[in-house]
């Protein structure tokens, strides 16, 4: 017995050590690829796959390895597997997006220590800056709602979209700067109600700025917005290399998961480089001093307001640059998705993760969107399936059929974020994967009580 | 941090009806002097003539005419917004924490009440009955949505407080959030598996509808009448009840000065020999159970409550505590008042102001300009002192 | 600490990859019948679920009364219902794994137009049918989509209508409001524009989220004393601001769209409602006296689900019949063979004077019913139980604007 434990602990070393990580991560990618190509509905299948990534993650190789690894996966595998089942590219998309957010709260939150409730305003900045430019909403600006005349044009042609993914990231920034700029000297639980209020406002400002001039096209929504140009060339092209393997020919509007899902990507790993670089410049370790002790920090000299704006400004331009990309993806804004409850779903996610742990909140984003999307929608499904079927739960002998539909659990998402909450809080503040530096302390502590 | 000061005597238990008078006054009269001086300013202009051509009335009549009843209005939701305040001002005062969950707790607490007056509707016992037995219901109602609310606000802190006590400003408040959104799920479900439905309606009894009118104004085509209902008389004196009662419980008992002791000093409160966790359940106790008076309150006045009901009065409350200075009890009464007159301003006013430009739809965003602004220019409150920071 | 935090992700990743399996595993074993699935798609959660789950059970209702003829031809229909949560992302997601299922033939659903307009850019993609049974945002259907279908009148249309018969009682004057919605503020809008275009003074036009304190509006209501108070909005928000019009004293006439039509708006105002000018309704659903069916399936539904419908869970029962019909006589004409999606979309817009129980319904090029019936209904009774007897005092056959 003994013996099997002391095996069973060096497990994971062994799999650390040599060549034996290398071999684990191809066989894992290999396998998970091919399950998933031979039953593309499987959801076990596809988080199995997913799970490759935290292998890749944790085990000690070679970075350049562990990059080839990373884009084989995301940029080869995936693209083809989520065009037999366009669900799953869906699911990275949203990941994708929910991870920038997650990252730039983090930034506030995280590393800045201040607590941001209204977040998804910054979202709905970058969001609704590409829906007003980027449709024909301009030439619309004196039609009531709903009465857009037949054959208005675009006002820009759809490539400037890229020029906006820039300019989403630059107009968010600045409204997180003029944001800050007066709530910043307000303390930090007063703040989190201010930016709760200021998420709030800024939705009913879209909900409401369709008049006197319509800007918004207020609870409506925009619609059409333009999407980047795809050419048929590329789309001939891509048919002609790949549509074997997948099965069936592409159509342009499956390829448009497939572009979207690659910009996602891209901007994700650029925020991640962008913010790794944050964390261990002189900025990030003012923000830490500031998070840790705000008097201390003024006295060593950190200028507290220019870093506080500073953080409030750079996560504020991650969330408009994704909200220009997802813009863009719906073809769609509106207010509703604007709401107090995206914002508390994006803390949600950091707290789940690791407040201010890069890796954490990705981690974060990637539980909980899986869990709102994938998991409490197929749980339901589940039971709405038993409940057609004659099926009784063995041992109480009740009839599945008889079971409230009051209990659904995709109907209790708040219920689940609300306890997330709280049991993160109460038993692991740090979440799952807790911040390298206070990983650190832990085992200064550790070391600390052994002493 | 003499945050519940004052003498022990019976002038405690008048002085807060005194400061209501003067609020309410004071608010009114601030208020009414501002339209009437935009009114005289816009009535010559093309803002006065539309509002002439299209109701045949002057900007200045029109704004005069409605004033009484525009302050009505205001004092009465003002009320509700106070007594909702009290709660957040009560944990504010002795744990420096804001408890977002205050405004499920308000919901929980209206339910409470509803459901028991439900039941007495289903078994007859409302129907027909003097107008003493409908008020001796209601009240009965309002103790059990206090007792409701009052009790989850203790097993609350119990378990989502109190292992987080010592932490990080930050930490409990995001636990409160999570208990918040856990709440209204919660709410949803259990009202919901009893009738597949999770909204719930006030019965309609005793005389609460009914509006005693003061008079008849005449304006353009239309006519005016003047009045109040029965049961906003009934929110604002209960209202006012509550806060008399509580001042004095704060100011004038035992309890009350253990409360004080503990908001001043923790550890030194106990040292003196009280039981800091009993006091911290106790004035969760009180705080629910005036949040969950309010949330009856709330269901007669408006009919109808949900489980999402609490969050925008809950946020509005909480802006009207901050206002008033949070931890300042008279604090909590003026905000309330203040918050409650200016929303009522700006919703009737606002439309004719602005030629129909922005209306009513912007009254939500005057709650938190205020509060906002008032964060930023004087964060202490319009009558909190100028605390330093608890590290 | 590193170690745990392995041991806790895994644990994490574990558990979901567990859970995520059992609908997988139920797909599996469903190998024997041929099953057809019909999804819904409706705000299960959050405050707009009380009419999003009712569109679910009323979809499901059809599903167990009605799915008999394709069970005798050896199918196995099931229901998925899924959470929009009134949010245009989840509302996508959900379009995506919809789409993804080969077993999936017909989507009922969408309360929020705003929902509904991105997750049929998916259904559109993949050829698969919806019938809407709520979305009234003429846009739903503009589009031209082979695919898009729904039962209800369009935003359009029942503003016009209900501005007409507004003037037709001698109204002359109007205050509107709505409820910011994109349902509301589109009735709204049409209606101002229809009474403007037919003289009818429009006094006021306020938009508001507000749901429980109409004190400011309804001074402002009282000041301009208007014949007429119409709201774009639903019945939960009508009954409270309808109740508290009545106790300033305004003695006027009080008129809303379908979605005020609920015992509930009786139920919040009370009698006072129906003093003076009274309180009338535009509706495409037919009221029981003319369609007994509804009677019979208000019946069924309080006692399956305990409570009466929300608005929209008749039509969503249509919409689910209609489903259920075009993949019925897809499914004879080839013999019992499983039908194709493609087929099933070309089955529901070749369906003609389909006998529903919200009304008789043939689509249009565009998806629209072709000549829908509107009614308006004048309240009658305070009594919530006798909702079913409010008096239809017009009917109007009127084609959509689309062709």
């Amino acid at each position: 017995m003994e013996k099997a434990i002391t095996f069973l602990k060096s497990v994971p070393a062994l799999l650390t050590r040599g060549y034996a990580p290398y071999f684990v991560i191809l066989a894992h990618i290999l396998v998970g690829s091919n399950w998933v190509y031979a039953s593309p509905r499987s959801t076990i299948a596809f988080i199995f796959l997913l799970t490759a990534l935290v292998g890749i993650y944790y085990f000690r190789v070679n970075p350049l390895f562990k990059a080839l690894a990373i884009s084989i996966l995301l940029l080869g595998v995936m693209p083809i597997l989520g065009l037999r089942n366009i669900f799953y590219l869906e699911v990275i998309f949203q990941i994708s997006v929910f991870a920038a957010l997650a990252l730039g709260l983090n930034i506030v939150v995280g590393f800045a220590g201040l607590l941001n409730l209204g977040y998804a305003a910054f979202y709905a900045v970058g969001a609704y800056l590409w829906g007003f430019f980027g449709s024909q909403q301009i030439y619309l600006l004196n039609e009531t709602p709903g009465t857009a005349p037949v054959g208005t044009p675009f006002f820009l042609p759809q490539d400037y979209f890229y020029l906006f993914l820039i300019l989403g990231a630059i107009v968010a920034a600045v409204v997180g700067l003029l944001l800050g700029l007066p709530v910043l000297r307000v303390r930090g639980d007063y703040l989190a109600i201010v930016t709760l209020g200021f998420g709030e406002v800024i939705r009913v400002l879209a909900n409401n700025l369709d008049k006197p001039l319509n800007f918004t096209n207020g609870p409506q929504g925009i619609t059409p917005i333009q999407r980047p140009t795809l050419a048929p060339e590329f789309v001939d092209g891509f048919n002609n290399l790949f549509s074997g393997i997948i099965g069936s020919p592409v159509s342009s509007g499956q390829l448009y998961n497939v572009l979207f899902y690659m910009l996602s990507l891209v901007i994700v790993g650029i925020i991640i480089v962008v913010a790794r670089n944050l964390e261990d410049s002189k900025m990030g370790r003012a923000w830490t001093a500031i998070r840790e002790d705000e008097t201390a920090a003024i006295a060593m000299g950190i200028p507290l307001v220019k870093m506080k704006l500073a953080a409030f400004a750079v996560g504020a331009s991650f969330a408009g640059t994704m909200g220009v990309l997802v813009a863009a993806s719906r073809t769609f804004v509106s207010p509703e998705s604007f709401s107090f409850m995206q914002s508390i779903g994006v803390l949600v996610m950091v707290i789940l993760g690791g407040i201010g742990s890069i890796p954490g909140v990705i981690v974060g984003a990637a539980v909980v969107t899986i869990l709102n999307l994938q998991v409490l929608q197929g749980l339901s499904l589940y039971l709405s399936q038993l409940r057609q079927s004659d099926a009784v739960i063995p041992l109480i002998d009740f009839a599945w059929r008889d079971l409230s539909t009051q209990l659904d659990p995709a109907k209790y998402q708040r219920l689940l974020f609300g306890m997330i909450l709280v049991i993160m809080m109460i038993f692991r503040p740090a979440g799952l994967i807790p911040a390298e530096r206070r990983r650190r302390d832990d085992a200064d502590q550790e070391e600390a009580k052994t002493e | 941090m003499n945050r519940f000061a004052g003498t022990v005597n019976l002038r405690e238990l008048l002085r807060p009806v005194g400061q209501m008078l003067v609020f309410s006054l004071a608010s009114s009269v601030v208020l009414s002097l501002i339209v009437i001086v935009l009114a005289l300013i816009m009535d010559q202009t093309v803002v006065g003539e539309t509002l002439l051509a299209r109701s045949k009335v002057s900007l200045l009549t029109y704004t005069l005419v409605n004033l009484p009843q525009v302050i009505l209005d205001g004092l009465t939701i003002g009320f509700v917004y106070a007594a909702i305040a009290l709660g957040y001002t009560m944990v504010y005062g002795v744990l420096e924490f804001i408890n977002f969950a205050h405004s499920e707790i308000f919901a929980v607490g209206a339910f409470v009440g509803v459901e028991l007056l439900i039941v007495l509707q289903i078994y007859g016992m409302l129907e027909g009955g003097s107008l003493i037995g409908a008020y001796t219901w209601l009240i009965i109602a309002i103790l059990a949505g206090m007792i409701g609310a009052g009790l989850l606000a203790i097993s609350v802190e119990r378990v989502a407080y109190r292992p987080l006590r010592g932490a990080p400003r930050l930490v409990p408040l995001i636990s409160a959030i999570g208990v918040s959104f856990f709440l209204q799920d919660a709410i949803r479900l259990i009202e919901s598996l009893t009738t597949g439905q999770f909204h719930r309606i006030i019965p309609t009894f005793g005389n609460f509808d009914e509006r005693l009118t003061f008079g008849q104004i005449p304006i353009g085509d239309s006519v005016i009448a003047l009045g109040i209902q029965v049961k906003s008389i009934i929110v604002i004196i209960a209202a006012v009840l509550m806060l008399v009662g509580l001042n004095y419980l704060v100011n004038a008992t035992k309890v009350g000065r253990a409360i004080r002791a503990v908001a001043q000093d923790r550890a030194t409160a106990s040292l003196m020999g009280i039981d800091v966790n009993r006091i911290i359940s106790l004035t969760f106790l009180v705080g629910g159970a005036l949040g969950g008076a309010a949330g009856v309150l709330y269901a007669l006045k408006f009919t109808r409550i949900d489980p999402f009901v609490g969050f925008f009065p809950g946020l509005k409350a909480f802006t009207a505590a901050v206002l008033g200075g949070i931890g300042n009890l008279t604090g909590a009464l003026l905000g309330g008042i203040i918050l409650g007159m200016l929303e009522t301003f700006s919703g009737t006013y606002m439309s004719a102001f602005t030629m129909g430009a922005a209306g009513a739809e912007y009254k939500d965003i005057f709650a938190f300009a205020i509060l906002i602004l008032v964060l930023i220019f004087r964060p202490h409150g319009l009558m909190g002192e100028n605390v330093a920071q608890k590290a | 600490m590193k170690r745990l935090s392995v041991v806790l992700s895994v644990l994490v990743l574990a558990s979901l990859v567990l859970v995520a399996c059992a609908p997988a595993s139920g797909d599996g074993a469903a190998g024997g019948a041929k099953v057809i699935k019909i999804a819904t798609q409706s705000p299960l959660s959050g405050g707009q679920s009380n009419v999003g789950v009712d569109i679910k059970n009323g979809a499901q209702l059809a599903l167990e009364q009605l799915s008999g003829p394709l069970t005798d031809m050896g199918f196995k229909i099931e229901l998925a219902p899924f959470d929009d949560q009134a949010n245009p992302d989840i509302g996508v997601a959900n379009a995506k794994q919809i789409v993804s299922d080969p077993a999936i033939l017909c989507v009922v659903g969408h309360y929020n137009s705003g929902v509904q307009i991105p997750s049929s850019e998916e259904y559109h993609n993949a050829g698969l049918v919806n019938v809407s049974p709520a979305n009234t945002n003429p846009r739903v259907t503009d589009r031209g989509y082979l695919e898009v279908n729904r039962l209800v009148g369009r935003d359009d249309v029942q503003g016009i209508v209900g501005a007409n018969f507004a003037q037709g009682k001698g109204v002359a004057s109007v205050f509107i409001v709505h409820d910011k919605t994109a349902y509301g503020q589109g009735v709204a809008e049409f209606f101002k524009q229809e009474a403007e275009k037919i003289g009818i003074q429009v006094l006021g036009f306020e938009g508001t989220e507000e749901k429980a304190n109409f004190d400011a509006l309804t001074t402002t209501i009282i000041n301009s004393n208007p014949d007429l108070v119409y709201l774009g909005g639903m019945f939960d928000q009508a009954g409270v601001l309808f109740k508290q019009s009545r106790e300033k004293g305004y003695q006027g006439m009080f008129m809303g769209p379908d979605g005020v039509d609920s015992p509930e708006l009786v139920n919040i105002g009370g009698a006072a409602l129906l003093d003076g000018g009274g309180i009338y309704y535009s509706t495409v659903s037919g009221p029981a006296s003319l369609y007994p069916n509804t009677a019979k399936f208000v019946t069924d539904f309080k006692a399956q689900f305990g409570a009466d419908p929300a608005p929209f869970a008749a039509q969503s029962y249509d919409a689910m019949a209609i489903c259920l019909k075009a993949i019925e006589n897809v499914a004879k004409s080839k013999n019992g063979e499983m039908p194709t999606r493609a087929e099933v979309t070309q089955a529901v817009r070749a369906l003609s004077n389909f006998p529903g129980i919200t009304g008789t319904f043939t689509f249009n090029g565009v998806g629209d019913p072709t000549s829908s019936q509107y009614f308006i209904i004048q309240v009658k009774s305070a009594d919530p139980a006798k909702w079913s007897e409010n008096a239809v005092v017009q009917t109007l056959d009127i084609e959509p604007p689309s062709k």
